[in-house]
C-alpha cells in the first residue's frame, strides 16, 4: 500500500508529536504525555521511537536505524524498511552520514554532530517505576524533585554488593533538575549523553511519553562522592578491529567455553577494519 | 569462528513467506472465505470489533483470517488500521432504550414489561459435543415470534421511578477520547468505561470474577442484559439535524448493586454499567462489575486494597495490545544489556571471592 501519508502518520498526529517534542526540549528530562498512536508494529518494539522519527523526518533526511548498536539486527531492519516504504527517505549505515538515527539500547561510538537527531526507543520511561509502581505517585515525586528514594536504592546496592548494581538504564540527572531514564543503554554509554552536539529525543509509545535532551545539556549519572560513577565494559579489545575503547558484545563460539569479543557498533567496527585496524581473530590476509 | 549476523532482511522475508504458507494450510482443503468467518465465527468477529474499537464485521473477519485465528493478533490488525482513519464526526449518543432487542433478560424480576427474551444464547444448552455438526448437517429452523420485539422499558427505569436506585443525570458534555489523548489519572467514569469496553475480555472477566469472590465485593444483580441493534445518528451541520447513518449491534448490561447509604445519602441501589460492540455478553457483564467496583471512592466505600478497586492497576493493564506487545518484546535482542549484566555479575563475584580469601 502506498496511499499512506509521508512517514505513515497523518500531519495532525505529527503536529501533536512535534508539540510534545518541543515541550520536551524546553524542559529537558521532563516526561511529556502525548497521545501515542497504535502503530503497525507492536508496542514495546519501538513504537515510541518510530512516532518520534516519523514526526522529525523530512524528505531530505538520511535515516539510520540500529538495535544493539547494529544496523542488521532484525527489528532495526524492520523499522528501516518501514520508513523506506512509507517515507521513501535515503537510508544509511554510516553514523556520520545520517541526519536522524533511531536507536535501541546503544549510542553510536562515533561522536554525533550538530544537526543530527538521535531518537531512542524507550520501554519504561519512568526512572522511579521499579521503586514506585504508581504513575500518579512518581509524577508527584518529579514535581517535588523528591528523589530520595532513588538515592536510597543506590545506597542499598552499595551496602549489599559494594557497588551500584545497575548496569544499564542507569539513571541520570538532566541539567540539575529531572532524574531521567536514559532508556536501556549500557551505562558505558551514559557519558555520551552529556554535552552531546546532537538533539536526543526519547519516545515511549505504550507509556505515552516523550522526553528530550537538547544539544549541549549537562547530564550527570547519579552516584556518590566515595562511589563515583564508572562507565564499564568488558575488559577486552575487539577481536575484529582491535579497538579497546568501544563497547563489546560477547559471542560464544563453541560449547567448551570459547568466546570472542566484537564491537557492538557494527558501523564503527566496519569503519575501523576498512581503515586497516585488525584484531586478535581477524582473518589473516596475505600482505600482497 | 565468528559468523557475522548478516542477512536479517532475507530471514524476515523468508519467515513471512513461511507464515503465509502456514496460514493457508493444506491447499487440498478449501480456503475459508471472509464471508464464512463473518457469518459462522460471529462471536469471534464481535470480540475483534469490540477490542479493536472498530465496528466493521467484514474487516474483523478478514483480520481473523489473516491472523490464523489468533484473536489478539486480529485485534491488533484492526487497531493499527483504525488509527489511520480520519475522524469525520462524532455520533449522537446511541439510545439503547430504543434497541431492537434479540435478547433481553433480567435476573431481578420474574416477569416484566417486554418479557424475558432468551434469544440466541448458549445458556441452558448442554455442553455436549454435537457430532452431527462434523457431518455438516443443516441447522434446525427456529420458530419465529408473531411480532418482533419493540422497544422495551428499562429495569433500572422501574427502580428509578421509586427513587430506589441512584440518579444518573444525563449530560451533554463530550467525553474525552482515550484514543486521541494520553490517559490521565485519575480517569473519570466515561474514560474508564472506554478503557474497559476495549480491554481484554479475559482480563476484565478475571477482575470481575475476583470481585465476586470477595476481592472488592459489590453484590451485583444483573438488572438487565439486552442485545440488539441500535441506530447511529450523526448531526450534519449543513442540515441542522441528525441523520441515521447505520445501525450497530451492541450488548448492554446494567447491574443493580447494594449500597448501604452514607451520611448524606439514604440506602439505595447503585449501578454498574457495561456496553460492548456485538453480542459479547460475558464481556458486558464483566465490564459492569468492574465499573461498579471502581466507583468505591465516589460512593464512599472502603478501599480494601483489592486489585479491581485499583483504577491505575485496572486501566494500565487492561489493553491486550499494549500488554502483548510489551510482553513479546522480550524476544527481541537484549544482548547489549545482558552483556553489561554479565560484566557486573562477574565483577561482583570476583569482589566477593577476593573478600573471602
Amino acid at each position: 500500500m502506498s496511499d499512506y501519508n509521508f512517514a505513515y502518520l497523518d500531519e495532525q498526529t505529527k503536529r501533536m508529536i512535534r508539540r510534545a517534542i518541543l515541550k520536551g526540549v524546553a524542559v529537558p528530562g521532563y516526561q511529556v504525555p502525548f497521545a501515542s498512536r497504535e502503530m503497525p508494529m507492536p508496542y514495546g518494539w519501538g513504537t515510541g521511537g518510530v512516532q518520534v522519527t516519523a514526526a522529525c523526518l523530512t524528505p531530505g533526511d538520511t535515516l539510520k536505524v540500529i538495535d544493539q548498536g547494529a544496523d542488521d539486527t532484525t527489528n532495526a531492519v524492520s523499522i528501516r524498511k518501514f520508513f523506506q516504504r512509507t517515507a521513501g527517505v535515503a537510508v544509511t549505515e554510516s553514523t556520520a552520514a545520517a541526519t536522524i538515527i533511531q536507536t535501541r539500547h546503544r549510542i553510536p561510538e562515533t561522536p554525533l554532530t550538530e544537526g543530527q537527531i538521535l531518537v531512542y526507543q524507550v520501554p519504561i520511561p519512568e526512572p522511579l517505576r521499579f521503586l514506585e509502581p504508581r504513575e500518579t505517585e512518581t509524577r508527584r515525586m518529579h514535581a517535588l524533585e523528591d528523589y530520595g528514594l532513588m538515592h536510597v536504592k543506590l545506597y542499598e546496592d552499595i551496602a549489599r554488593n559494594g557497588a551500584i548494581a545497575t548496569s544499564y538504564a542507569y539513571p541520570v540527572k538532566v541539567e540539575g533538575r529531572y532524574v531521567m531514564d536514559p532508556s536501556p543503554i549500557p551505562k558505558f554509554d551514559n557519558p555520551k549523553l552529556s554535552g552531546s552536539r546532537a538533539l536526543q529525543v526519547f519516545g515511549a509509545g505504550r507509556e505515552q511519553r516523550i522526553y528530550a535532551v537538547p544539544p549541549y545539556t549537562d547530564v550527570v549519572s547519579l552516584d556518590f562522592e566515595d562511589h563515583p560513577f564508572e562507565a564499564s565494559k568488558a575488559p577486552h579489545a575487539c577481536d575484529l578491529c582491535g579497538d579497546d575503547a568501544s563497547y563489546l558484545d560477547e559471542v560464544i563460539t563453541d560449547d567448551s567455553g570459547g568466546r570472542m569479543f566484537v564491537c557492538s557498533d557494527t558501523d564503527h567496527c566496519a569503519g575501523r577494519q576498512a581503515a586497516g585496524h585488525r584484531g586478535r581473530l581477524s582473518p589473516q590476509e596475505d600482505a600482497a | 569462528m565468528y559468523v557475522a549476523v548478516k542477512g536479517g532482511e532475507r530471514a524476515i522475508d523468508n519467515a513471512h513467506a513461511f507464515l503465509a504458507e502456514e496460514r493457508r494450510g493444506d491447499p487440498a482443503i478449501p480456503e475459508l472465505t471472509v464471508a464464512q468467518i463473518r457469518a459462522q465465527m460471529a462471536l469471534a468477529v464481535n470480540r475483534v470489533m469490540a477490542e479493536g474499537s472498530l465496528y466493521d464485521p467484514d474487516l474483523a473477519a478478514l483480520a481473523i483470517k489473516q491472523s490464523r485465528g489468533d484473536l489478539i493478533e486480529a485485534i491488533f490488525l484492526i487497531r493499527a488500521y483504525r488509527t489511520t482513519l480520519p475522524r469525520l464526526g462524532c455520533s449522537r449518543p446511541i439510545d439503547t432504550g430504543r434497541m431492537a432487542a434479540v435478547r433481553r433478560v433480567s435476573a431481578t424480576y420474574k416477569d416484566l414489561p417486554g418479557g424475558q427474551v432468551l434469544g440466541p444464547t448458549f445458556d441452558y444448552t448442554h455442553r455436549l459435543i454435537d457430532f452431527a455438526l462434523a457431518a455438516e448437517g443443516t441447522a434446525a429452523q427456529a420458530p419465529l415470534a408473531s411480532a418482533p420485539l419493540g422497544p422495551v422499558p428499562r429495569v433500572t427505569g422501574f427502580l428509578d421511578r421509586e427513587g430506589l436506585i441512584e440518579d444518573e443525570p444525563a449530560s451533554e458534555a463530550t467525553p474525552r477520547d482515550l484514543t486521541r489523548e494520553p490517559m490521565e489519572l485519575p480517569a473519570d467514569r466515561a474514560l474508564r468505561l472506554q478503557a474497559l469496553t476495549r480491554g481484554d475480555e479475559g482480563f476484565i472477566l478475571s477482575l470481575a470474577y475476583s470481585s465476586q469472590r470477595g476481592y472488592g465485593r459489590t453484590h451485583p444483580f444483573v438488572g438487565e442484559l439486552r442485545i440488539g441493534e441500535v441506530a447511529v445518528e450523526l448531526d450534519i451541520p449543513e442540515l441542522g439535524f441528525a441523520v441515521e447513518i447505520g445501525a450497530i449491534t451492541v450488548t448492554e448490561c446494567e447491574t443493580v448493586n447494594q449500597f448501604t447509604g452514607s451520611r448524606t445519602q439514604p440506602p439505595q441501589f447503585t449501578r454498574g454499567y457495561g456496553l460492548v460492540f456485538g453480542q459479547t455478553e460475558r464481556k458486558a457483564i464483566s465490564m459492569s462489575l468492574v465499573d461498579r467496583a471502581l466507583r468505591w471512592d465516589e460512593l464512599g466505600e472502603d478501599n480494601t486494597g483489592a486489585p479491581v478497586q485499583d483504577q491505575e492497576f485496572v486501566l494500565m493493564h487492561a489493553d491486550n495490545i499494549q500488554a502483548t506487545g510489551f510482553l513479546e518484546h522480550i524476544k527481541l535482542p537484549h544482548y547489549v544489556d545482558f552483556q553489561s549484566e554479565l560484566e557486573l555479575v562477574r565483577r561482583l563475584r570476583a569482589g566477593q571471592q577476593g573478600a573471602a580469601e
